[in-house]
């Protein structure tokens, strides 16, 4: 089985320990993960903007780069979603990106669905808070929502569970939307602050020492808010916690 | 002279400036989706009702013509007077008519969104008519001055205090009251006395059955029949999207709106009107308004599935912050931002930008619209149609290059994160939106990419 390991541009410029856990986690775990190189961006910081059509450099890029690889896999909902219904070429590559389009995984839906794992040799000894970025379980579906009437499910969660000594704490809220929603978080910075700060009121008031998501933006945005309150609470991609060593 | 109105996130802004407003106005709401929930949960067949009103919605939608032409027949039989209403200022031109061959000039009228929609209240207002609004909710906002924030609570946005503020203004009573019951009291014994003397009493419609000619009212405080039961001339305004097929599909409809809107197994009141009553005249107004082009437009049709239950707003972590009037339209939330640039594009061109995607409205939708989705596309449709501004095109343009060439972003990348590191005041400063609230990330050493060539080698 051939990975390609696809990193957001933000995750590469600003978060690199979470992909650096996400790889280190793949390979400790068997898989033999390539890295394409000239990789920049799923294209979605326009898309969403409106700007869908200026993607299309961006598209061509990511098809040429996962070309031959069985499966891409990225620590980021929110991109994968992206480019799980949105990555289209020209004529001549599109039968390519729609074969892509159906092998692009989140991490936790890859080891869950496809690695089916089910033990972890990982230590977190403290108190997590899960918050579920909209677009993994909303649009992966990655764990069930509170909308539906329909059973409960959660492969973060899951993973979650395999890490000894972690305390997963109930939120008042379990999966209300943290307000970063990309270019929204500058936009309507008035609402994506408050939406943020009432996520983070959520955790801390349930006790949570560190933030986890499948997603590191929503984490950035809520790291930046987090910090300027001057608050102990810290947020670590999922990643890094099931990328944890046992010491 | 500026006549530029304020667009979504400024009208925010404004609202977010008394957090504790907020808050109220935030847990209010999701007080209401919560008890939204428990009800769809008291139903294990919550999934399949939806899915079968969806459906018969759409079977409506791409049969509307020949239902509408059956409703008329149905309803002309039953001797309903039917009109015909191309747009809102035909709407109230009929309406105006009506009033004017029975020689009032005073009206009572239920809630209905579409008379929002067409501002009739306003334009009878010009026009010499006094039209009093029987829903408590409308009534409050009505006296205020102000269009509802909601389409089933309309005056969500005010606390009772004020409304007691209100009532002692607009109708004389003792200043200083907030008791709910009291207030509502005060309300009905004013209303009483115009149901009593009203001969005209104009309704909306939530449902209109092409098999039978009849509509069906849905109310809570019973004001839409005390109003047309009392009154001589009985108007119903309904949108032609209205329609559905058979009687026996309401079941499925008067199960899903009100657990969807406020989580009461029912309105208390579901009222059918098949034909006038001995001596009374009823009116039945069909009103397009932009939904044929709305129809006609295959990414956004499907909004028109909508039984105004109120559900996505409820949900929207958004609505809920940002208040309904922020979205300076006479549907707000998700629905009216997909709802809305049909009707004026380039008035509502902010509105499908003030969401973050998050899709909670599509999963509470009892006719399952892809409301999320919508809103993505209507931002494409938006920008296409030039409706961006000048400033974001050059900046999506510059990514765009950016994010298409890696050396350019390899190398923006590393001299971006020293600068932030050297001068971090050049990017943690007020000009800068995220930072008014919110610290910068800290700039690592090195990007992933570094880390990479440093430590791995692609086999």
């Amino acid at each position: 089985m051939k990975v390609g390991l696809f990193i957001p541009c933000y995750v590469d410029q600003f978060y690199p320990g979470a992909a650096i856990a996400t790889l280190e986690l793949l390979e400790k775990l068997g898989v033999s993960v390539v890295f394409p190189a000239g990789q920049t961006c799923c294209g979605q910081p326009m898309a969403n903007s409106g700007f869908e059509h200026l993607t299309h450099t961006v598209n061509e890029k990511f098809v040429k780069q996962f070309g031959g690889v069985d499966y891409v896999v990225s620590p980021s909902g929110s991109c994968v979603l992206h480019l799980k219904e949105h990555l289209h070429t020209n004529d001549r590559h599109e039968a390519e990106a729609t074969i892509l389009r159906s092998r692009i995984y989140e991490l936790t839906e890859f080891l869950t669905d496809v690695l089916k794992i089910k033990q972890l040799n990982a230590r977190f000894p403290h108190r997590v808070g899960l918050h579920q970025s909209c677009h993994g379980q909303r649009g992966l579906h990655i764990s069930q929502m509170t909308e539906l009437v329909a059973p409960p499910f959660s492969k973060p969660v899951h993973l979650l569970n395999l890490v000894d000594d972690l305390e997963l704490i109930n939120l008042d809220r379990p999966d209300e939307c943290c307000g970063f929603g990309g270019t929204f978080c500058v936009v309507e910075e008035a609402v994506s602050s408050k939406m943020g700060k009432d996520r983070v009121a959520d955790h801390l008031r349930n006790g949570a020492e560190y933030i986890t998501s499948a997603d590191m933006s929503c984490l950035m945005h809520l790291e930046g808010l987090l910090r300027r309150q001057k608050s102990e609470t810290k947020v670590v991609h999922i990643a890094e916690i099931l990328n944890s060593n046992v010491s | 002279m500026n006549t530029k109105t304020l667009d979504h996130p400024e009208l925010a802004e404004r609202f977010n400036r008394d957090e504790e407003r907020v808050d109220w106005h935030d847990q209010t709401l999701w007080w209401i989706r919560q008890k939204r929930d428990k009800a769809a949960h008291t139903l294990p067949e919550w999934e399949a009702l939806r899915e079968a009103a969806s459906r018969i919605k759409l079977n409506v939608l791409d049969n509307l013509d020949e239902y509408l032409v059956q409703f008329e027949a149905n309803a002309l039989s039953n001797g309903i007077i039917v009109h015909w209403a191309a747009d809102a200022a035909e709407h109230n031109q009929i309406v105006h008519k009506i009033l004017i061959d029975n020689q009032v000039s005073q009206m009572v009228k239920s809630k209905s969104m579409l008379t929002e929609e067409c501002h009739l209240n306003e334009y009878l207002g010009h026009h010499g008519i006094d039209v009093v609004d029987t829903d408590l909710g409308e009534r409050i906002v009505q006296l205020a001055g102000e269009p509802p924030s909601h389409i089933v609570l309309p005056c969500i946005h005010k606390k009772k205090e004020e409304i007691g503020e209100i009532f002692h203004q607009h109708m004389g009573t003792p200043a200083g009251l907030s008791d709910p019951q009291m207030l509502a009291g005060l309300a009905r014994t004013d209303l009483r006395e115009r149901f009593l003397t009203r001969r005209v009493a104009l309704t909306g419609v939530n449902f209109a059955i092409a098999e039978t000619g009849e509509f069906v009212v849905c109310t809570n405080e019973g004001n839409a029949d005390m109003g047309a039961h009392l009154a001589d001339v009985h108007i119903a305004s309904m949108g032609i999207e209205k329609i559905i097929p058979q009687r026996k599909h309401l079941g499925v409809f008067l199960r899903l709106l009100t657990r969807s809107a406020t989580g009461q197994p029912i309105t208390a009141y579901s009222s059918h009107f098949k034909r006038p009553r001995a001596g009374q005249t009823m009116h039945l107004i069909l009103v397009d308004n932009g939904r044929s082009v709305h129809l006609g437009r295959e990414d956004f049709r499907n909004s028109l599935k909508c039984i105004r239950c109120g559900a996505c707003m409820n949900t929207c972590p958004v609505y809920r912050r940002s208040g309904g009037h922020s979205y300076h339209s006479a549907i707000s939330g998700p629905i009216g931002a997909i709802l809305a640039p049909n009707l004026d594009m380039k008035k509502h061109a902010d509105l499908p930008f003030a969401s973050t995607l998050c899709g909670s409205c599509s999963n509470v939708c009892p006719v399952k619209i892809d409301i999320h989705q919508q809103l993505y596309k209507w931002r494409q449709v938006i920008t296409q149609e030039g409706e961006a501004s000048a400033a974001k095109s050059a900046s999506m343009q510059v990514m765009s290059t950016v994010l298409s060439n890696h050396w350019i972003y390899k190398f923006g990348g590393s001299i971006g994160r020293k600068f932030m590191q050297w001068f971090p005041g050049l990017v943690s400063n007020k000009l800068n939106p995220w930072y008014k609230h919110r610290e910068m990330p800290t700039p690592p050493e090195q990007s992933f990419q570094e880390w990479y060539a440093q430590n791995r080698k692609n086999p």
